[in-house]
């Protein structure tokens, strides 16, 4: 089976937040960039699968030049090929990309089983690009999943709620938006690294009609790195007034 | 420790709390210092400097006698606090060359004590079963070499700091064991100790009247005696706060760390395979656990500016583990792969870890101790290595408390880039330079490619017109010979017969031209210049109290005397040699060499007296220097001078004003080449000038510029004149060293006490001049000793005095008048006798030498007669 995995690249989190000066972009010289755990397990998956079943996978990314990195990730991580929908750097927003990505999905040669994205991405987290891309290839599409398995042309599908999990079988092709959580992704070993950086990466021009359409971004602001603060309003019954006084005046939801 | 409050006052304030940060710590606590207090910008025990992410290995050997000891003096504080595997470490030979380098290395083990073996590939298969032998032609396996645990090591030691400096244990209790870490808890929460301030930003250092007063932070300011910045590579910034400069650069090493790796997991505990350094990729694998870590030196260098090291809060990682940057690190994933396929290429191990990890790199890759001379009170104690940490720490302890450290640390003083080498773009140029050469083969006359010439004399274009071959000193470019003097070969063919040297290696950094230069200086006349000497004028009414308190030799003299003198620690050791001279009733000119200059200048500023009226005047860089010797010298000189320079008008060992040509000059009778002569020191702007005029005036007599390598070896070997730095040192007195003509004086003086001792004491060594007996004893190409190599007896035993000292050879050079490859060296009563057969190993083959001088006689014109003539 044929797996595509969609992935973003995403500067890297966990520490605070710097801002470029111009307020468009975020200072990554001491971060580096990633792609959001979500993607890593989907490209896991994607790999288990075709371990599995045969078949390639393949990692896509709609972004900059630089964007090959991630890219190179995924094929370290033994995914077979990589599909760079190279643009100028101009943030695309989910409309767009999904767009793109479907006009990708039909230019390509395979036949794609199952298409594979992070529930959302770690930056915009948007929660849209897969299922965008479901509707206009008119595929269907699951959400959320932490359990994958492919059997006879269906996907099994899970998806955790409160109390328990629903399981969904879908026939393929099918778009699935997974969770982390699913797998363990895979450490990438130094052999497998090493290729990756030598191989080709497919690299082409997204349907300029797609475009990055007509989002415009003004500014980022980073989060104020104010502490969270704790009061402890009483103890008690005695509590209770000061309570209501807070959810009415300071908080107005009552 | 720590649930105390920010203190507005300390005595001794440490600036880091890495490896070196709490060493000092301990050791100022164990020397007796009570008030200490720690800060730094990161949480406690990991700040986030370099200490968090190096590899932690300590492979003793090196081929610096000091660096090898305070590595081996760091791994046994490291294994007393229970934080030291012993896993042995091999370093791995690919050609031939490396061959010949790991046997250097046996020679460098033996010399300095530490235990070693050659081994085959097969051999290090036995104890590294996962190497790929087919790569591989030998290896060197460093028995004592292990790992350790820095920050383990950092917690035990601040324990321990606080519990001895508020008296709750002693040094004693510690050394004898009866102290656990237990017993360390809660210990030492009352006053006094060492406080602890993480999370602590150093914003300002107050100085005022040249002395440090307070550390100003984010959590208020304390009043401070003594500061010591051991700030690793932010240690530049904390030093500008004060006006002055610790020069290094952040540079990256990256490193990787692969698991799980299968084979590792039949083995418990964190290490249980030698470490490996595979040279010639200038790469180390290093096992952890599971995982083998993967470093690597060989990628082009990366340095940064330090400013642009993200705080803690923007960094994800550490401060000092930005991520790798892939391409650079390609190669070094392809040899290592290569080098250990069976565990490396095993699909299942990943890359858990890859950082580009920064650490501290100085210009010349050495330490920056010792106390920065233009604000009293301050220390600085940077890029030091993990290996070496808990031993500097000590020292720096000892130097800080009683005046002077156990090992000598010149060539890792901070002030030997004194005013010329601190500029970031010249750190940048050698940083960049010094990456290349980590693991490198490196020659002991190698010299510098970057960032020169930094520092010329007046004679440079001159010189340089004669083909000079520059060497460089404290950033002098100095001629070491001239290739215009080729034509001496020939004068002198019959003379250096057997003293070419045709290894490849011996000859490298060398000329025999050298040797005809030499010759020529003995039969005519030479002149040499600039020798780049530290030239440094005290005046002021208490000078000639200060001068006497400083010398060994008696320097109330007359003026226009001069004095060859040691400077003496309180133990007795050497911490320089000089020339002093009496320029007036309250004026005396010191005169140094040029590599000690800036060390000497800080020892002596630190020794002036508050209440004391001395100031030195620093005239190294507006005086050259021009030695003119020979038996023609004479004639030359007078030729062009107004002054009477006859013996009976300027006699031996004293100084005129004179003039020369156009040029108003000063000149002292005396040479380090045992030649009459001069060394005439002119204002910088005239020395072109007296060039020309000696140049011109000695056309008749057929004067040559010579260059360094007869000054400062094959002139003074015949002499047996010693040289800092390599005979003399801080390990070994003035008595060893057979440097105690001047008696012992009436006056006081530093280190007075121990050298009295020294001279009624016999000599645990004595310092003598051998020769080698025969170049090639085992038939073959002749081979030629260039120095640090292990003597021993007919046994093949090497020499070791009775205070534990082995004997090596501390200088080697060639003779050319008396026909012989000389050497010095230290050696026990026993063998320091005239005529005695010893051995030195060189390359791994052995030498006959013998003792010509017991003691510091010449071994040329042993009266003098030529100096006084």
């Amino acid at each position: 089976m044929d797996v595509l995995t969609c992935i973003k690249r995403v500067p890297d989190t966990g520490s605070k937040i710097v801002l470029t000066e111009d307020r468009q972009s975020i200072d990554a010289s001491n971060l580096g960039f990633t792609m959001s755990p979500h993607e890593e397990c989907a490209i896991e998956a994607a790999v288990q699968l075709v371990e599995a079943h045969g078949g390639t996978a393949r990692v896509l990314t709609l972004g900059p030049p630089a964007a090959d990195e991630q890219l190179r990730t995924g094929l370290a991580m033994t995914a077979d090929e990589a599909t760079l929908l190279e643009t100028d750097g101009a943030e695309w927003g989910p409309r767009a990309t999904a767009n793109a990505i479907a006009d990708a999905v039909r230019a390509a040669e395979e036949e794609f089983d199952l298409l594979l994205f992070g529930n959302e991405s770690a930056d915009a987290a948007n929660y849209q690009v897969g299922i965008r891309v479901a509707e206009r290839l008119g595929l269907p599409v699951v959400a959320g999943i932490k359990s994958l398995e492919v059997e006879d042309g269906t996907a099994i599908a899970g998806r955790e709620v409160s109390g328990g999990e629903e399981i969904y079988e879908v026939d393929l092709p099918a778009v699935v938006t997974v969770k982390e959580g699913i797998n363990e992704p895979r450490y990438a070993s130094m052999r497998a690294k090493m290729s990756a950086r030598r191989q080709e990466v497919d690299r082409r021009e997204p349907d300029a009609e797609s475009g990055p359409g007509t989002f415009e971004k003004l500014r980022l602001e980073a989060p104020s790195d104010e502490d969270s603060a704790a009061e402890v309003l009483g103890e008690g019954p005695e509590a209770v007034p000061r309570i209501i006084e807070v959810l009415e005046e300071e908080v107005e939801v009552v | 420790m720590s649930s105390r409050e920010f203190p507005d006052s300390a005595g001794t304030v440490i600036i880091g709390a890495g490896i070196v940060g709490n060493s000092l710590a301990y050791h100022l606590a164990r020397q007796g210092v009570e008030d200490l207090l720690m800060i730094d910008k990161g949480p406690l025990p990991d700040p986030g400097g370099s200490t968090g992410h190096a590899s932690n290995f300590l492979m003793p050997v090196e081929h610096s006698k000091e660096m090898t000891h305070l590595t081996r003096r760091s791994i046994e504080q490291y294994d007393e606090m229970g934080t030291f595997a012993n896993s042995g470490g091999i370093e791995v030979a690919r050609t031939d060359e490396r061959v010949e380098e790991l046997k250097r290395r046996m020679q460098s083990a033996k010399a300095w004590g530490e235990p070693a073996e050659l081994l085959t590939p097969a051999e290090v298969e036995e104890l590294v079963p996962y190497i790929e032998t087919d790569l591989i032609e030998a290896g060197f396996y460093s028995t004592g070499a292990g790992t350790c645990d820095p920050l383990r090591a950092g917690e035990i030691m601040r324990a321990r700091a606080d519990a001895i400096a508020t008296g709750a244990v002693t040094p004693e209790e510690i050394d004898a064991g009866d102290v656990g870490p237990d017993d360390l808890e809660g210990v030492g929460d009352g006053p006094g100790g060492l406080s602890l301030a993480p999370n602590t930003e150093v914003q300002d250092l107050h100085v005022d009247e040249g002395e440090i007063r307070a550390v100003e932070t984010d959590r208020g300011t304390v009043t401070a005696d003594r500061v010591v910045i051991a700030a690793g590579l932010w240690s530049p910034e904390i030093a500008k706060m004060a006006g002055v400069e610790i020069p290094l650069t952040p540079a990256v090493h990256q490193m990787i760390s692969v698991g799980p790796i299968p084979f590792f997991e039949q083995f418990e505990g964190e290490i249980n395979h030698p470490v490996v350094r595979d040279m010639d990729t200038q790469m180390y694998e290093r096992p952890s656990g599971n995982d083998m870590e993967v470093g690597s030196y060989q990628h082009r260098p990366i340095l940064w500016d330090v400013e642009d090291v993200p705080s803690i809060e923007e960094a994800p990682l550490s401060p000092t583990q930005p991520p790798l940057t892939d391409d650079a690190f390609e190669q070094s994933m392809m040899d290592a792969l290569e080098l250990m396929p069976e565990v490396l290429d095993d699909p299942e191990a990943g890359i858990r870890h890859e950082i580009d990890g920064l650490l501290s790199e100085a210009p010349d890759g050495a330490p920056l101790l010792g106390p920065l001379q233009d604000v009293d009170g301050l220390w600085s104690c940077a890029a030091v290595w993990i290996k070496e940490g808990p031993a500097i720490g000590e020292m720096v302890a000892q130097w800080m408390t009683r005046g002077y450290p156990d090992v000598d640390l010149s060539e890792a003083n901070v002030n030997r880039f004194y005013e010329y080498g601190t500029s970031r773009e010249w750190v940048k140029a050698r940083a960049h330079e010094l990456y290349q050469e980590i693991y490198g083969i490196v020659h002991p006359s190698e010299q510098w490619q970057s960032g020169r010439p930094i520092r010329t004399s007046a004679f440079y274009d001159q010189q340089d017109d004669h083909d000079a071959r520059w060497f460089e000193a404290a950033g002098w470019e100095r001629p070491q010979w001239f290739e215009s003097n080729e034509d001496l070969l020939d004068v002198y063919a019959d003379e250096l017969e057997g003293l070419h040297r045709p290894n490849e290696w011996d000859s490298r950094w060398w000329s025999p031209i050298i040797l005809a230069e030499h010759l020529h200086m003995r039969d005519h006349v030479a002149m040499i210049g600039d020798m780049g000497f530290g030239i440094f004028d005290f005046v002021g009414s208490d000078v000639v109290d200060y001068v006497e308190r400083m010398a060994v030799g008696r320097c109330d003299v007359d003026v226009g005397k001069t004095v060859y003198t040691p400077i003496l620690a309180e133990n007795g050791g050497f911490v320089s040699d000089l020339t002093i001279a009496r320029l007036g009733p309250e004026h005396y000119r010191v005169v140094t060499g040029g590599a000690a200059a800036g060390s000497d200048r800080a020892w002596f500023t630190s020794h002036i007296g508050d209440d004391e009226h001395v100031t030195l005047l620093d005239r190294s860089d507006s005086l050259c220097t021009l030695g003119v010797w020979g038996p023609d010298a004479r004639e030359v000189v007078q030729s062009v001078t107004e002054e009477d320079m006859s013996h009976e008008a300027f006699a031996p060992y004293t100084a005129q004003e004179i003039t020369v040509g156009e040029t108003d000059a000063w000149a002292m009778r005396l040479s380090y080449v045992g030649e009459l002569g001069w060394e005439i020191y002119a204002p910088m702007s005239k020395g072109h000038r007296l060039w020309e005029t000696i140049a011109d005036a000695g056309d008749a007599h057929d004067i040559r510029p010579v260059g360094m390598g007869v000054y400062g070896t094959t002139g003074r070997m015949e002499k047996g004149y010693r040289l800092f730095g390599h005979e003399l040192e801080i390990e070994y007195t003035p008595a060893e060293a057979g440097l105690t003509f001047h008696g012992l004086k009436e006056a006081d003086f530093n280190g007075k006490e121990a050298y009295a001792e020294a001279i009624e004491a016999d000599n645990a060594a004595t310092l003598c001049t051998l020769s080698v007996a025969d170049h090639a004893p085992d038939g073959g190409q002749a081979r030629f000793m260039l120095g640090n190599e292990p003597v021993m007896d007919q046994d093949g035993q090497v020499l070791v005095d009775e205070e534990g000292r082995r004997s090596y050879v501390t200088s080697a050079g060639t003779g050319p008048s008396v026909g012989k490859h000389l050497l010095m060296a230290y050696l026990p009563p026993a063998h320091a006798e005239e005529g005695t057969r010893l051995q030195v190993e060189y390359m791994g083959d052995r030498y006959p030498v013998d003792v010509e001088v017991v003691g510091s006689r010449p071994l040329f014109d042993p009266e003098n007669d030529r100096i006084r003539s």
